[in-house]
């Protein structure tokens, strides 16, 4: 009947299988991207990086965290964490990568 | 009004016994409900406050890659992926030691949480030989600053390796740092723990800390490949 | 139907249910921590309002004759750092706000009442930093630290000051992240998001920026501090250092910061214009919307600070796009005020006049930060006395007034007494002439070329300085005269009604001041916000 915004309080046992199943992928995960980073792939070495830290990151969050367990509020903070992040990055970064491109004029 | 202290931040408070809810919630569920959401509004902050950081990282990593990818390989691989794996390890320890407080088993809590707190001084521990290797190799920027190769020879565009190991000494210290402050806190959840205070009806703080110790987690897990990892292949 | 609450000689309220120092430097009563920061900010201001006074006297002549050019510099520094981070970001979230969120959404407290106590120290003690500093021998690199003239050159206590802004910023991430939890979780019974009063969605969407933005200029100053400790090189060009990344790093807070300045101050005249038209505003929606839209695109546009900084022109033309479209949901509530204003029951009541104020100023305001925005014209207007009369407008001629209309506006419900309405009409116009006489010559300035953060300059600039500091003389007193007919309020004024206003958030519906739990029973809300018959609100166990 109280009405504080709360939707289902979590009460959710995740399942301890659950927790070894991401320990174990975040182990292998971890010695596979130390593995990688000693082929050379170029310039793609930083995002088969980023992409599997992104990865482990994504499983700790859901599971560990218990993200996927949440509530809908919880869903939409860590998305916006992320969001706000990405801007802060990408904006700084796009001028950073954009300095040269236009010349001074009369040069 | 009972004077409790604070254990985490964004936690509504440490009541003598469990159960206690506060006399402006409605209810325990409330109570917890509005607690993890805080909780996860501080994680934003912190998000942020690394972010910062992070764009550091991407702003000279992007402009100096030489320098970079030579001061990089100057840390220790293997000792960095064991030390990832320790602090893995203590994620799923300190996951463990949240599922077994929501089921209230006193003596599981407090073997999980020691277990965490051992492996978390690990990495700490760990951590402190590499900065101490850094200093003896004159890697520690404003400290008779010398960046050299294995083979002895000055780094790749040695000017510029001050940057990247003032952010390596930067992030990780910052990181440190929070593992300090969570171990600290660790010690005092044991102390409840022993005394039985979590339980199914509540065991809120160590949940939030929890989140703490896996964002913490979450930060090493980006520290490791982007301090680490860069151009490690031995063609080069 | 509303219980009468049966009128006793001295009141039971949160004000004297306890007593003694003790009981109110350890309270943990919202409303309490919202006088506590009332104080704070008052003092902050004032010391700020020392800073303006100088640097209006320097200014009344070409010669820089009054002080010396670096002495001049800590001025403009000190008045900068205390304004912006010790009075407008906590002033009306953490007086206002604090005192007015939870009883607007039927609340007995905020989420976190002892993080509420602890922001409040740690905006204390941030502010004696910043104030050590200052007798140590002050900052004088402009409240923006650029580097490096920060963090390798100064002879000033960059590193005290830093502290002390960095410390005060947890102060505002607690309160942001205090209002975002109790806003979600701790509404009455029956009160949806879209019967919240607009005052609290204004709250939200402040809140929104105090936790993403704050920690990025704590982290720069972190930064800063370490640079200017240990010569590290992340800042100094000498050592590959960029000083446009501390400019970005910077101004991705301190731009949305100004929306943290503005949004609450907006809130503030929603309501007021709300009561005193007797009419429900024109667009909840819109405004609802617009306020989180302001905070979401406020932090897109920082760039427009760095135009001519040496920012790549791509990145400088989709700057200037944003900053355009950030004004669309600023203007979108202009036009509701006015729109609800129409054809309502006027009353040109003290905080109505500051209402209106803030809708004419901030107009101004917003439009000349357009003509900022446009690359071509921030060349020649950057670094003039044009953009100084920009923010002032928007900061004084728009939060300020939003401050002070709600302090006029809540006065009666925080301390139960009403002021002399005669006075308080008075310093509001007189803030009004003062504010206009002192920033509008300004824009000329700016203009004509003037460059802010001299302390001297060409002669043909004096007539326009001259009438500024004039006017900054009678702003000054206008800021004064409140202090005089608030403070005999408290002690001989009438004793205020519930409702005196006839307003319809749920505040109102308690005794002037509150008890401490705030309401006897917890309000079960049936009604759309604004809804002009308050009988309908049932009251229920």
């Amino acid at each position: 009947m109280a009405d504080h915004g709360s939707k289902t309080a979590e009460h959710h046992v995740v399942p301890k299988r659950v927790y070894f199943l991401v320990f174990f992928t975040l182990i292998v995960l971890t010695w596979v991207t130390t593995y990688v980073a000693t082929l050379d792939l170029g310039r793609w070495n930083i995002f088969v990086a980023l992409a599997i830290a992104i990865f482990k990151a994504s499983i700790v969050a859901l599971f560990f965290m218990h993200v996927f367990y949440s509530t809908r509020l919880t869903k939409m903070i860590v998305v916006a964490a992320i969001f706000w992040l990405i801007l802060l990055l990408f904006i700084t970064m796009a001028d950073l990568w954009t300095r040269g491109w236009m010349g001074v004029p009369g040069r | 009004m009972d004077s409790p202290t604070v254990i985490a931040p964004g936690e509504a408070g440490a009541p003598p016994h469990h159960g206690h809810v506060e006399h402006h919630f409605e209810d325990a569920s409330q109570q917890k409900d509005a607690a993890t959401v805080g909780m996860w509004c501080f994680l934003v902050t912190e998000v942020m406050f690394f972010g910062g950081l992070f764009l550091a990282y991407f702003a000279y990593r992007q402009a100096y890659p030489a320098a970079f990818a030579s001061a990089s390989n100057n840390t220790n691989l293997i000792i960095g992926a064991a030390n990832t794996t320790v602090l893995i390890c203590s994620s799923l320890t300190m996951a463990l030691a949240v599922h077994f407080a929501a089921l209230g088993k006193r003596q599981l809590i407090v073997l999980f949480l020691a277990l965490t707190l051992l492996l978390g001084a690990t990495f700490l521990g760990v951590k402190a030989y590499e900065y101490h290797d850094k200093w003896v190799r004159h890697e520690v920027p404003g400290y008779h600053f010398d960046c050299r190769t294995e083979e002895g020879a000055p780094c790749t565009d040695a000017a510029h390796t001050p940057l990247f190991f003032s952010l390596y000494f930067g992030m990780t210290g910052l990181h440190a740092t929070h593992m300090i402050v969570g171990v600290g806190i660790i010690l005092f959840l044991i102390a409840k723990a022993r005394k039985g205070a979590y339980g199914p009806e509540w065991y809120t703080p160590v949940e939030l800390f929890g989140l703490y110790w896996h964002f913490v987690d979450i930060v090493w897990i980006f520290l490791f490949p982007l301090l680490y990892l860069i151009d490690r292949s031995a063609a080069k | 139907m509303i219980t009468a609450t049966p009128t006793v000689q001295v009141k039971k309220s949160y004000f004297n249910q306890k007593q003694g120092l003790a009981s109110w430097l350890l309270t943990l009563d919202h409303k309490r921590i919202a006088i506590l920061y009332l104080l704070g900010v008052t003092f902050f201001f004032a010391l700020g309002g020392i800073f303006a006074a100088l640097i209006r006297l320097e200014l009344a002549t070409p010669a820089g004759d009054l002080v010396e050019s670096n002495t001049y510099n800590k001025f403009f520094t000190m008045h900068g750092i205390i304004m912006v981070f010790l009075f407008l970001i906590p002033s009306i979230p953490a007086v206002m706000g604090n005192f007015c969120i939870p009883l607007m959404i039927g609340a007995k407290d905020v989420a976190f009442p002892r993080l509420n106590l602890m922001s409040w120290y740690i905006y204390m003690i941030g502010g004696c930093f910043v104030i050590t500093a200052l007798l140590m021998g002050g900052v004088d690199t402009g409240w923006t630290f650029y580097t490096p003239f920060s963090s390798s050159y100064s002879n000033g206590y960059v590193v005290a000051t830093g502290l002390g802004i960095f410390i005060a910023g947890f102060s505002s991430i607690l309160t942001g992240l205090n209002f975002i939890v109790t806003i979600h979780r701790m509404r009455a019974p029956g009160l949806t998001w879209f019967r919240l009063p607009l005052f609290i969605w204004a709250h939200y969407a402040t809140s929104m920026i105090q936790i993403l933005g704050t920690p990025v200029i704590a982290v720069t100053l972190f930064l800063l501090v370490l640079e200017r400790g240990l010569h590290i090189g992340f800042f100094d060009p000498a050592y590959g250092g960029d000083p446009v990344l501390f400019q970005h790093m910077f101004w991705f807070y301190s731009h949305p910061a100004v929306y943290i300045m503005i949004l609450p101050s907006m809130g503030v005249v929603t309501e007021i214009i709300t009561t005193f038209s007797s009419k429900k505003p024109f667009g909840y929606t819109f405004i609802a919307f617009s306020s989180v839209a302001i905070a979401v695109f406020g932090f897109i546009v920082w760039g427009h600070h760095l135009f001519v900084s040496g920012q790549s022109a791509y990145a400088g033309m989709v700057f200037s796009v944003l900053s355009y479209i950030v004004a669309i949901p600023s203007a979108i509530k202009v036009f509701n005020w006015t729109s609800t204003m129409y054809k309502g029951a006027v009353r040109l009541t003290t905080p109505m006049l500051y209402a209106l104020g803030f809708i004419g100023l901030f107009t101004i305001g917003g439009l000349t930060g357009l003509f900022l925005a446009s690359l071509g014209m921030d060349v020649h207007l950057t670094d003039t006395y044009f953009v100084i009369a920009h923010f002032h407008y928007v900061m004084v001629g728009g939060a300020i007034m939003g401050f002070l209309g709600g302090i006029h506006y809540w006065w009666p419900k925080i301390f139960g007494k009403m002021y002399n309405e005669n006075w308080s009409k008075i310093s509001a116009i007189i803030i009004f002439i003062g504010f206009n006489l002192t920033f509008f010559p300004q824009f000329i300035l700016g203009y004509m070329g003037m460059p802010r953060r001299y302390h001297a300059y060409p002669q043909e600039f004096q007539v326009w300085n001259v009438l500024s500091s004039a006017g900054a003389s009678i702003l000054g007193i206008g800021y004064l005269i409140p202090f005089c007919y608030l403070l005999w309020s408290l002690k001989y004024g009438p004793d205020a009604p519930p409702n005196p206003w006839g307003a319809a958030t749920l505040e109102w519906t308690t005794q002037s001041p509150p008890l401490a739990e705030n309401f006897e029973v917890t309000p079960v809300v049936t009604q759309e916000a604004y809804t002009y018959t308050t009988e309908e609100v049932v009251h229920v166990g």
